[in-house]
């Protein structure tokens, strides 16, 4: 075949497709060439010079990240010279990082130190120098220290290209470059809409999660207060990474286990209250497809999605669901349904969620709405970074416990509820309720929604139900966003009906999946993985609609009365509103 | 209307910024006064050259050529010169000189030149694309447009054997032919203006003397690689070549040399001046097409090159304004006339700027293989006060510091590279006796430094932690494992860079290093700067039996380390000395001792 290449990397053979990068091609060999800036997620920066290789018959040193193969090459990755080389220029990256590995939030998983040890550095021959800039901690969820920044450009790059929010940009030059906000604003006058995806994707310690684990560890030990817990869907796919288990490994019932261990009251599921999402939005998108009301219709369960929305897509905030999220619905159904039926003073009551996301931190205080139990309705959110540090740090064998249920009342889940945590997830759910509901069968034809499933970055359909056309379309990762929206824009400049009835968005690629709180590490192969695990998780339930959940057919029956009643307006919906995107 | 005599008067930054402007108008007011302006035009043109004797003022039709001339020597030109036909000895480069028809031939400084890119310069008005016609200009475009297929163009350039006079040396013909290659659509012709070495202004003064013949040329490449479209990429810190080409530009457009159907041949193409900030980088191709784009100017990996994927991912040619200038005389001589010209590898002219420890400072075209030791000696008239030669640094920042056993190696790229420098652009630095090396490569590297867009780990880090050590060295704390940590970080900056910039950032260190290492070891061992430029290795001390006590020193130290009564030796105390090295400056005695 003409767009096959072959070559030898250190001597083997090997053939790969045109285009490949020696950096892939080694791998196909299982050469490992050690890298700092790349990232499989972002096209090669180039900014290291870790990745140096050797063309034989050259002494010139070519960057495998970004190099694609030629015919006839004859790579050496490994050699005393180019060992030599690469090891100058890391011993450079060190002398100005500062070497506190014991107290950073990556140590143990940190790129930078994990090639330190690969070259055996036991000392560095250059001074060193570490840059002495303000630590941001401005936003509730993440933190940027300059210090440790290795400007590998890969946050700002995620920020700009992957997520379309352009908070993070190169500022200063030479030594003096850092990745910052535009203007030296500090990143809660940004755009930035902390969805984290730079944290997750920096691959040393200088941009990371706002680390709340000692305000939990406090809550858990004060005896006034009545500490519950709830987990999202994503969660229980990925933490099982940070104790060596392969992603997409579910490990629902032993975090339950693990929660209970660290002296949670009650343990909730944030899948059951996707089912009640499910109920809520579901209901307004019937009302406003068949009453004529506002189309389309696009979820607002992410919160970095919502907060985009108010600084950059205004012209939508009208088609966006009033529902809370999971999270936030969970948390006032907590204080206020759970409370009573409990009989607990909901003041007493602290509320801890467990999210694969940064900007969930963000969510718990954005607007008067998330205060709607009378009390803040979550007190904390965790990322499942966190949590897996708290288990850790409690010496809990995670990957050995027991599985157990989680607690009644707001513990229960169907499949639907499960399927929150991917890209097209809401959607399907909503779509499996919505079908019964408006054409009231027992079940769509198929279960499964496949059209909306995959990593396709928009995913268009349209949807049969009984003759009634539903045209929905479903982005994830934000910088795929904007292209559906302009669609729209388009459709109503040209006083055109909408294209599409319903639109789901995540914020991060593959959705909640691959949020920017989950371990680190994430690439497609990862996100793939996880993703599996939820959809395991879905075809393990027996009930796969959220109508169908028991729990909430009680939750409506003894106390909301119907969806989009009155009192379900009031704990479950809330308002948008317009924001500048530079607050400063 | 033709004139009886023409005086020029060049109108290079520095002529003009040395009073240039004045002297043109007291030319006109002189020639106006005298009844003569239907008989004697006063053009200003672009550089002279001759930038250490500035201004400059040549009477055409006689080739006198007056040296340093000021706005007061107007009228006496006018009144001596232009009426009576007798000399201005007084301004003429010698002397002693009386005869009027003395022309460049005279002066050593254009003996071994030989004008291609700098035809007109000097020459022409750059703002009358007039002149510029007269003097054969736009006629290769016509030629190309008429005669030639743009096969054919590509092809007599690549016999011309010419390569990039930006740094690199990338034969021109082959860069063209890659971008022709690729299929046809939007492609791009960009000519890169961004000259940024410190000390030179080669691409300034082409550009200010003789605007459209960069013009043509793009036109031409354009032709042959398919491109309409053309951007000038120049720093908005030369504002006169910018006037000058915002001229030519419209002026070419107006004359239907430029724009849509160039003189009905079919062919449409035209040209966009952007404006640099200043940024060094954006000199290196990739970093210049991010920063036409709007982006930040940082040098992106190769390949793809440009020629394939350029500017908004299309196929580009960036060529220096050097290399563009010489593209009409190859279309219109021949590549055959270009290729005999010059080395077996280098063919044809490179332009310097002659700056440094010189007598002659100024702009020179020499032929490739011409050596060092002609440029510095017999064109530049040796070195200032008589001093003794210490070394000389092609390629600004980027290049070697090349010492006095390669003054006789012909200069070319391939022997500039073989010892530790490079052709670069084409600023020439010479040092004398009283330049310390590791000072000197301290000024690149702070140069270099300051100018890394920072992206690359190894040029960003390896840059400072070279001056750090050279700042070590010349405070007198260095060692020898500094040296050895230099070469170290040296070799990772020049192989694993990313960009030009990083890949030849430490080259005036590596350089110095292999030939002045005497000298770091002065410094390290000996605590000692034998140039006396290192003010922390410097002790001054009054010589008992020389001094006068005349108190001159004392009086002019400016922190009072000098005590003394008059008429009696002065002592300076060590602890207060700041080294500024006045007293040594003022001492008329040599009683003032620096060590």
């Amino acid at each position: 075949m003409s767009n096959l290449v072959q070559l030898e990397i250190n001597g083997i053979p090997v053939e790969v497709p045109a285009g490949t990068t020696i950096l892939d091609a080694a791998k196909a060999v299982h050469v490992k060439i050690p890298t700092l800036c790349h990232h499989p997620d972002l096209k090669p920066w180039a900014a290291c010079g870790i990745c140096v290789v050797r063309n034989s018959g050259s002494p010139k040193l070519l960057r495998a990240c970004c190099t694609e193969v030629a015919p006839g090459m004859k790579i050496t990755t490994h050699d005393s010279d180019i060992v030599s080389v690469r090891r100058t220029v890391l011993e450079l990256i060190l002398a100005n990082h500062p070497n506190d590995c014991l107290q950073c939030p990556r140590s143990g998983i940190c790129e930078l130190q994990k090639l330190a040890a690969d070259f055996g550095i036991r000392e560095n021959p250059f001074p060193a120098e570490v840059p002495n800039i303000p630590v941001d901690t401005s936003t509730p969820s993440i933190v940027l220290n300059p210090e440790k920044c290795v400007k590998c450009g890969r946050c700002a790059i995620v920020c700009q290209e992957m997520q379309n929010v352009w908070a993070l940009e190169f500022i200063g030059r030479g030594e003096k470059t850092r990745m910052a906000p535009a203007a030296d604003v500090t990143l809660n006058e940004s755009p930035c809409i902390k969805c984290g995806q730079c944290s997750a994707h920096c691959p040393v310690g200088a941009i990371y999660e706002r680390d709340q684990t000692r305000e939990v560890w406090n809550a858990l030990r004060d005896e006034s207060k009545y500490c519950v817990v709830q987990i999202a869907p994503a969660v229980r796919v990925a933490i099982g990474e940070a104790f060596g288990l392969p992603p997409g490994t579910l490990m629902t019932g032993e975090t339950y286990a693990g929660l209970r261990r660290l002296g949670f009251k009650a343990v909730f599921d944030t899948n059951y209250s996707a089912d009640v999402t499910i109920m809520e939005e579901g209901s307004e998108f019937i009302k406003r497809f068949t009453g004529g009301g506002k189309l389309p219709l696009i979820t607002s369960c992410c919160p970095a999605w919502t907060d985009w929305m108010e600084k950059y897509a205004q012209d939508f905030m009208d088609n966006f669901s009033t529902a809370k999220s999971p999270q936030q619905m969970l948390g006032v159904l907590a204080k206020t349904y759970y409370a009573e039926k409990m009989g607990i003073d909901p003041a007493r009551i602290f509320m801890v969620s467990i999210m694969p996301c940064t900007a969930k931190k963000y969510e718990i205080s954005r607007s008067e709405n998330m205060f709607a139990s009378g009390h803040q309705d979550v007190d904390v959110v965790l990322t499942t970074r966190e949590l897996a540090r708290m288990f850790k740090s409690a010496g809990i064998d995670f990957s050995k416990l027991e599985k157990e249920e989680a607690d009644s009342i707001l513990g229960d889940y169907t499949g639907a509820g499960t399927i929150f945590g991917v890209t097209g997830g809401v959607m399907e759910a909503a779509l499996r309720t919505a079908y019964c509901l408006i054409t009231g069968d027992a079940q769509p034809p198929s279960i499964n929604f496949e059209a909306v499933r995959g990593m396709e970055g928009v995913k268009e359909a349209t949807i049969d139900i009984k003759g009634t056309p539903v045209k929905i379309a479903v982005a994830h990762q934000m910088g795929n966003v904007e292209q559906v929206l302009d669609a729209i824009r388009e459709d109503r400049k040209a006083g055109r009906k909408p294209r599409y009835d319903f639109i789901e968005v995540m914020a991060c690629r593959g959705g909640c999946v691959g949020g920017g709180g989950q371990p680190t590490g994430a690439t497609d192969e990862v996100r793939k993985a996880r993703t599996a695990g939820i959809y395991t998780d879905d075809e393990k339930c027996v009930i796969r609609m959220s109508h169908l959940n028991p729990q909430v057919q009680k939750l409506y029956a003894e106390y909301l009365g119907a969806p989009l009643s009155e009192k379900a307006h009031h704990l479950l919906h809330n308002h948008y509103h317009a924001k500048k995107i530079y607050a400063k | 209307m033709a004139y009886k005599q023409y005086i020029l008067v060049c109108g290079g930054t520095a002529c003009e910024s040395n009073r240039g402007i004045a002297l043109f108008d007291a030319l006109k007011k002189a020639v106006a006064e005298n009844g003569l302006v239907n008989d004697v035009q006063v053009v200003r043109t672009g550089c002279l050259g001759f930038c250490e004797k500035g201004p400059i003022v040549k009477i055409l039709h006689q080739d006198t050529f007056y040296v340093e001339v000021t706005p007061e020597d107007a009228e006496v030109i006018v009144k001596e010169h232009i009426i009576k036909g007798r000399v201005v000895s007084r301004l003429l480069y010698d002397k002693n000189q009386s005869k009027i028809n003395v022309g460049i031939e005279g002066i050593d400084f254009y003996q071994k030149q030989f004008r291609i890119v700098l035809r007109n310069c000097g020459v022409i008005d750059p703002d009358k694309i007039d002149e510029y016609i007269a003097r054969d200009g736009y006629k290769a475009l016509e030629k190309v447009l008429f005669d030639m297929k743009p096969q054919d163009v590509i092809d007599e350039v690549s016999k011309s054997g010419l390569r990039g006079r930006g740094g690199a040396g990338f034969p021109t013909g082959k860069k063209w032919s890659f971008a022709a290659l690729q299929p046809a659509g939007q492609k791009y012709m960009v000519c890169n203006a961004d000259e940024g070495d410190p000390g030179a202004y080669m691409d300034r003064s082409t550009l200010e003397g003789d605007p459209h013949s960069v013009l043509e040329a793009m036109a031409i490449a354009g032709y042959a690689i398919g491109a309409s479209k053309g951007f000038i990429y120049i720093r908005a810190e030369y504002p006169l070549a910018i006037q000058r080409l915002e001229n030519a530009i419209a002026q070419a457009r107006e004359y239907g040399l430029l724009g849509e159907d160039i003189l009905g041949s079919g062919f449409s193409f035209d040209i966009e001046i952007r404006l640099g900030a200043g940024a060094f980088v954006c000199g290196e191709e990739t970093a210049l097409l991010a920063s036409i784009e709007g982006m930040r100017g940082m040098p992106r990996p190769r390949p793809p090159f440009p020629a394939v994927k350029g500017l908004w991912d299309r196929p580009t040619v960036i060529n220096n304004v050097e290399t563009l200038a010489n593209i009409p005389v190859i279309i219109l001589k021949g590549g055959l006339w270009f290729s005999k010209i010059g080395t077996a590898t280098s063919k044809g002219t490179k332009v310097f700027a002659l700056t440094g420890k010189i007598n002659n400072s100024g702009l020179i075209e020499v032929p490739m293989g011409t050596t060092l030791r002609e440029i510095i000696f017999d064109i530049g008239g040796g070195i200032r006060g008589g001093k003794a030669f210490k070394a000389a640094q092609t390629g600004g920042p980027s290049g070697g510091m090349i010492p006095p056993q390669f003054l006789d190696t012909p200069i070319d790229y391939e022997n500039l590279a073989k010892i530790g420098s490079i052709m670069g652009s084409g600023g020439l630095i010479v040092m004398d006796e009283d330049d310390c090396i590791p000072n000197i490569a301290k000024f690149y590297l702070d140069f270099t430094v300051d100018e890394s867009c920072g992206k690359c780990a190894p040029c960003r880090i390896g840059g400072r932690k070279l001056l750090n050590y050279l700042d070590k060295i010349c405070d007198g704390k260095g060692t020898h494992e500094d040296i050895e940590n230099m070469r170290e970080i040296s070799e990772a900056m020049s192989r694993a860079s990313l960009c030009g910039l990083g890949q030849t950032a430490s080259n005036p260190v590596q350089s110095s290093l292999r030939y002045f290492m005497d000298e770091y070891k002065e410094h390290i061992d000996g605590k000692k700067c034998r140039a006396g430029k290192c003010k922390n290795l410097l002790r001054y001390t009054i010589d008992k039996n020389k001094c006068v006590g005349c108190t001159a020193c004392a009086r002019v130290c400016p922190v009072n380390a000098i005590a003394g009564e008059r008429k009696q030796p002065h002592t300076i105390d060590g602890e207060k000395c700041i080294k500024c090295g006045q007293c040594y400056e003022v001492c008329k005695f040599h009683a003032v001792n620096r060590a």
